[in-house]
């Protein structure tokens, strides 16, 4: 490309009014399109019993209630088995599978993005043809390792296969390329450092975000992990899962489905507020040459 | 140490150039044993629950095995059948290749235009409409709502409309209709599918060098659109295609959104896709080799549009 004089002042280029009007039209349509249903579960989940049954139905709610939360946890109170042990398999299945995929992925990662060893192009090939196919299509035959392994309807089914996701390591590995010097590391290891050290107190403090990244991600899939072919025990299903046995219960129970279906997606949301920079800043080394 | 022991025996080679590529791919192995070693617990993971379930569909999809039995090698005869004597498998493809067809392209679509649309916005107002965009894609079961929008009742807010403004006189059932289900289904997916690669695109255009803007507007470039074309698109091709493949994957995979709002079966089969068969024979009436059939089928639709999308988008820009 040519070297041309950079301006100083700000400039706002090739923009047209009518552009500019279309784009704003176009985005105010499809935001609407995103946004209403979520705010609808919201008003659903405020509205008392006459309001979710009155005819023509009303979009928004008039006289807001938490009824519908207070009937939940009434609900979830009465359940067979206690609620606390579902919300306890389901911190305990996030935490443990987030933890091991983030050790795991990370270490896998720095090799594959830092380490000149030989098989490590054709390793991260797999890695990438993997991304190319659903879970789903491996289920039946996953389920038959597990059998094998003797892992059925323990915590293990759930929590080992998600140490090992591929878009964890990838996106890690590609955050790590463009972001962790060569050079800092070179220096390191002349100074005698060995590469785990390198790897602990060099590399992984570079890369917080992509650690966010990864502990969000793989903690969403897990937090919504519902009913898992895997588990039969009551004592260990997750929250998620209680919780749609009970919206299941009839339309009796409408309003406590919209309260419980704006728990569910409370948490995931949140996080995502919290570290929505981060991740954004790790997805802009996601791109994936050819 | 080790150099004392070369220095004594006869001059060992040392330079890749004396060296034969096995000579050299054996020594680079044992220099770098370390990073064989920090691959290892994700490889082997990854081998067992990943590869391998992979590698067993493809044996099993050539045996009848009921898991009491042992598998019994029939050969092609589960693909003879899918293809010749299943006509629902048939109707299963058609929907998943009109499913994905229009939600993997639509998404990806809508995913870079609303990046593109938003890029320019001030950095607060960004992180709140990404938020709008991306929520419904992370919420869980939230997409439920669709199922209270659309109910088949008058008191479902579509048909209540619908009815105040004189359109129709009886509600639709919209998720038992076979003309209805489908589209719907559809919708809802998109409404869901703004996720990864979404991410990625916003992450790809705050990338871009605002200075290649600035040349480009010196060297010609009249408008946004040639901009996008010119500038934006070729710069940012990597996100592109693992945009692409996020969406691919995910367009073929929506069979538990469909389930939840159309029921299994749905009606006339209207909404069958490859995901639902291959859970019919496999979680239900365990038919394991007939089931990996299936999903070898899928993997192989999956990985070859793959494939395909990617080479095509490999060319864009050159």
């Amino acid at each position: 490309m040519a070297r041309l004089r950079t301006r100083k002042h700000k400039v706002v280029l090739n923009r047209s009014v009518g552009g500019d009007i279309g784009i704003n039209v176009m985005l105010i349509l499809l935001g609407a399109f995103m946004f209403l249903p979520m705010v609808y579960v919201i008003m659903q989940s405020l509205k008392p019993l006459d309001e979710l049954w009155m005819f023509p139905p009303r979009f928004y709610v008039k006289s807001p209630t938490l009824k519908n939360f207070t009937d939940l946890f009434k609900l979830m109170s009465t359940s067979w088995v206690p609620f606390s042990r579902y919300i306890f398999n389901t911190v305990f299945i996030s935490v443990a599978g987030t933890a091991g995929n983030l050790m795991f992925s990370s270490l896998a990662a720095y090799a594959l993005a830092k380490i000149k060893f030989p098989g490590r192009k054709w390793i991260f090939e797999v890695v990438v043809l993997s991304l190319m196919f659903h879970t789903t299509v491996t289920a039946i035959a996953n389920y038959l390792t597990m059998s094998m392994l003797h892992w059925v309807d323990t915590y293990l089914a759930i929590i080992v296969p998600a140490w090992c996701t591929s878009l964890g390591l990838y996106l890690m590995k590609q955050f790590m390329e463009s972001s962790v010097s060569d050079a800092v590391l070179e220096s390191a290891r002349l100074d005698g450092a060995s590469e785990f050290y390198t790897f602990f107190k060099i590399a992984m403090p570079m890369v917080k975000p992509a650690w966010l990244t990864l502990i969000i991600y793989s903690f969403q899939g897990l937090w919504n992990s519902g009913n898992s072919i895997y588990i039969y025990s009551e004592q260990l299903k997750t929250f998620n899962y209680a919780i749609n046995q009970i919206v299941a219960g009839g339309i009796a129970r409408a309003g406590a489905a919209a309260a419980s279906q704006v728990i569910m997606m409370a948490v995931p949301i949140s996080v995502f507020v919290i570290s929505q920079s981060n991740v954004i800043e790790t997805m802009g080394s996601s791109g994936m040459k050819d | 140490m080790s150099q004392n022991a070369a220095a004594v025996k006869t001059p060992k080679p040392t330079s890749r150039k004396d060296m034969t590529k096995f000579q050299w791919t054996i020594k680079e192995i044992a220099r770098n044993k370390t990073a064989y070693f920090m691959i290892a617990p994700f490889m082997i993971l990854f081998l067992i629950f990943t590869v391998f379930p992979v590698v067993l569909s493809m044996i099993l999809s050539f045996t009848e095995f009921n898991l009491l039995e042992f598998p019994k090698f029939i050969f092609m005869d589960n693909y003879i059948r899918l293809f010749l004597d299943d006509d629902i498998f048939l109707t299963a493809c058609q929907n998943t290749l009109v499913f994905a067809s229009i939600t993997g392209p639509a998404s990806y679509l809508i995913s870079l235009l609303v990046a593109w649309f938003i890029n320019e916005l001030a950095p607060k107002i960004r992180a709140v409409v990404t938020l709008i965009f991306y929520a419904p894609s992370i919420a869980g079961s939230v997409y439920l709502i669709w199922a209270t929008l659309f109910s088949g009742d008058s008191y479902g807010y579509v048909n209540a409309w619908l009815m105040e403004f004189g359109l129709i006189t009886n509600p639709i059932l919209w998720f038992s209709d076979a003309n209805y289900v489908m589209p719907l289904c559809i919708v809802v997916a998109l409404w869901t599918s703004l996720g990864t690669s979404f991410l990625s695109f916003i992450a790809g255009l705050q990338t871009i060098d605002k200075s290649l803007y600035e040349a480009g507007a010196v060297d010609g470039i009249k408008n946004r659109w040639q901009e996008l074309w010119y500038i934006t698109l070729p710069t940012m091709k990597p996100q592109l295609m693992f945009g692409a493949v996020m969406s691919i994957t995910n367009s073929f995979s929506f069979g538990a959104v469909v389930t939840a709002l159309a029921g299994f079966p749905s009606v006339d089969y209207a909404a069958h896709t490859i995901m639902h068969h291959l859970d019919d024979y496999g979680g239900q009436r365990f038919e394991v080799g007939y089931s990996s059939t299936i999903a070898v089928i899928l993997f192989v639709i999956m990985v070859g549009c793959n494939l395909v999308i990617k080479k095509l988008l490999s060319k864009v820009g050159q």
